[in-house]
């Protein structure tokens, strides 16, 4: 069994509201499934799920806003005939189906009742402990000293649902109390005797995505040591193949010129795999697929940058067509869990508001950023002659810890030969 | 088909793709990129949806002659 847990779905995101369970106990799901929506400070998400296998029990309610990290809902495999890793193969330890208002054991760790009702009452996972007893048989002393707080999960709150439900009535942070139940769970008690937060007026949604944007970027002005390398690009290739390109098209397919710089993008990175990571934890973690991110502004004010999943796969029409409904997903809020943690390289583009330079802040925990300005009608040298060409002004931001500026010289200068190739993307 | 009905399907096909964007707050005059912030993908997004709704085509090279909501239906009538 596994927990389905609440992501993060941002640099700087804290908690998030379940907004909308899209299954109930008992369903069976596969990966990639969207299971929930929940609300965050960049309006709501979908989220998807990386196991397969059915619902056990759903362990927040709708509305209920919770800590990242904190336990939505517990998956079993038992029963698909597949592991935890999708292997299948052995049956999954400590799976309890939920049927009304009892739990039923249908085997996994060897454990008593009186054992299980005490996990249930302590809030354990079973399929969690290492039973003490004979034949690995997991013993009340084993759930005890499971509830008791540990560093390593002192992440997740501990308490009640009708705890949890008192606090979101009355408007109580669960993540600063003190537990006084067993294993420091949370009590109904504490919440009652604890300050309910202020009233005040609440934030508008543009203005909680403009604090969670400004959280991020001084995050990352304070966290990452940046540095900036430029390059002017002559667009006069890829503009003339567009162009001739979009001639033969229907309307329905034709193609943008960002597409090319993002499928650009996407092949540079593939070339300097050092920019194609993440920084977690205090370390590189390298991606082994391409998902650039995309900054997408929101009329009503406020910036969103899923990633543009694979985006170095597919033909340009395919691309188009996903770009296409990201943005317009993006718009309209309803982005998915894995849009928006899978970037490691942002594309963000002002050119179209006639900006000739960007140069950009590093979104958390990617490790690069590329702005572009506007293609401008510029003098240029072609053939010893000086000629009119519309060039594009692109900006590298790198993540010191990651690489330097020879790297990102040397990715700009690979950009510039893809787009010069503007039929080989 | 008249004016009018030009412009309340054009209406219709921008609203489709920023639906955030009221029609009442649409001057036929308005730039569509400078005043209402419509970028090349919306453009291209609201040409596709004029060429489903009235099989009016408009080529890349007259996207500037249809800079306004009023350059549109001028444009549309004429082909239409």
């Amino acid at each position: 069994m596994t927990e389905f847990l609440m992501p993060s779905l941002g640099a700087d995101m804290t908690a998030g509201t379940l907004a909308k369970w899209r299954v109930a106990t008992g369903d069976t799901v596969q990966h990639g499934d969207i299971i929930a929506e929940v609300e965050t400070d960049k309006g709501i998400i979908e989220v998807e799920v990386f196991e397969s296998g059915v619902v056990q029990r759903l362990l927040v309610s709708e509305g209920e806003r919770v800590p990242v990290g904190t336990a939505l809902a517990e998956i079993g495999t038992r029963g698909l005939g597949i592991g935890p890793s999708g292997t299948g193969s052995e049956p999954e330890a400590g799976v309890i189906l939920s049927h009304g208002a009892s739990d039923v054991p249908l085997g996994g760790p060897m454990a008593s009742p009186a054992v299980r009702r005490k996990a249930h009452e302590l809030d354990v996972s079973l399929g969690r402990v290492r039973g003490s007893g004979e034949q690995g048989r997991i013993t009340l002393d084993d759930v005890r000293s499971a509830a008791l707080p540990a560093a390593a999960s002192s992440e997740r709150v501990r308490i009640s649902p009708y705890a949890r439900r008192i606090a979101a009535e009355r408007g109580v942070d669960v993540s600063v109390l003190r537990g006084t139940g067993p294993g420091g769970a949370i009590q109904a008690s504490d919440v009652l005797s604890a300050k309910a937060a202020p009233p005040s007026k609440p934030a508008s949604s543009a203005e909680r995505m403009q604090n969670a944007i400004a959280a991020a970027m001084t995050r990352a002005n304070d966290e990452i040591p940046h540095y900036y390398v430029e390059h002017t690009i002559d667009m006069g290739n890829a503009l003339a193949w567009l162009k001739e390109v979009n001639a033969t098209l229907g309307v329905s397919e034709r193609l943008v010129s960002g597409v090319l710089v993002l499928r650009a993008v996407a092949r540079a990175l593939q070339k300097h795999k050092k920019l194609n990571a993440t920084w977690q934890a205090g370390k590189v973690v390298p991606s082994d697929e391409v998902h650039v991110g995309m900054a997408v502004s929101l009329r009503g004010g406020g910036l969103v940058a899923p990633a543009l999943r694979n985006t170095n796969q597919g033909s340009l029409s395919d691309l188009m067509a996903r770009m296409t409904d990201l943005v317009s997903r993006a718009r309209a809020g309803a982005l998915r869990s894995s849009e928006m943690t899978s970037a490691t390289t942002t594309v963000t583009s002002l050119g179209e508001r006639g900006v000739e330079a960007v140069t950009p802040i590093i979104f958390p925990p990617q490790i690069a950023i590329v702005g572009c300005g506007a293609t401008l009608e510029r003098p240029w040298v072609v053939g010893g002659q000086v000629v009119a060409r519309p060039v594009m002004r692109v900006t590298l931001g790198g993540d010191h810890r990651v690489s330097n500026g020879h790297e990102g010289a040397r990715f700009l200068s690979a950009l510039d030969r893809l787009l010069q190739e503007p039929e080989e993307l | 088909m008249t004016s009018e009905e030009i412009r309340a399907t054009l209406l219709k096909c921008l609203s489709d793709v920023a639906p955030e964007i009221a029609d009442e707050e649409i001057e036929d005059e308005m730039d569509l990129r400078d005043e209402l912030d419509l970028d090349s993908m919306d453009i291209l997004r609201w040409v596709q949806g004029i060429h489903k709704a009235l099989e009016v085509e408009i080529p890349e090279e007259d996207y500037g002659k249809i800079a306004t909501l009023g350059e549109a239906v001028d444009y549309v009538a004429a082909r239409v």
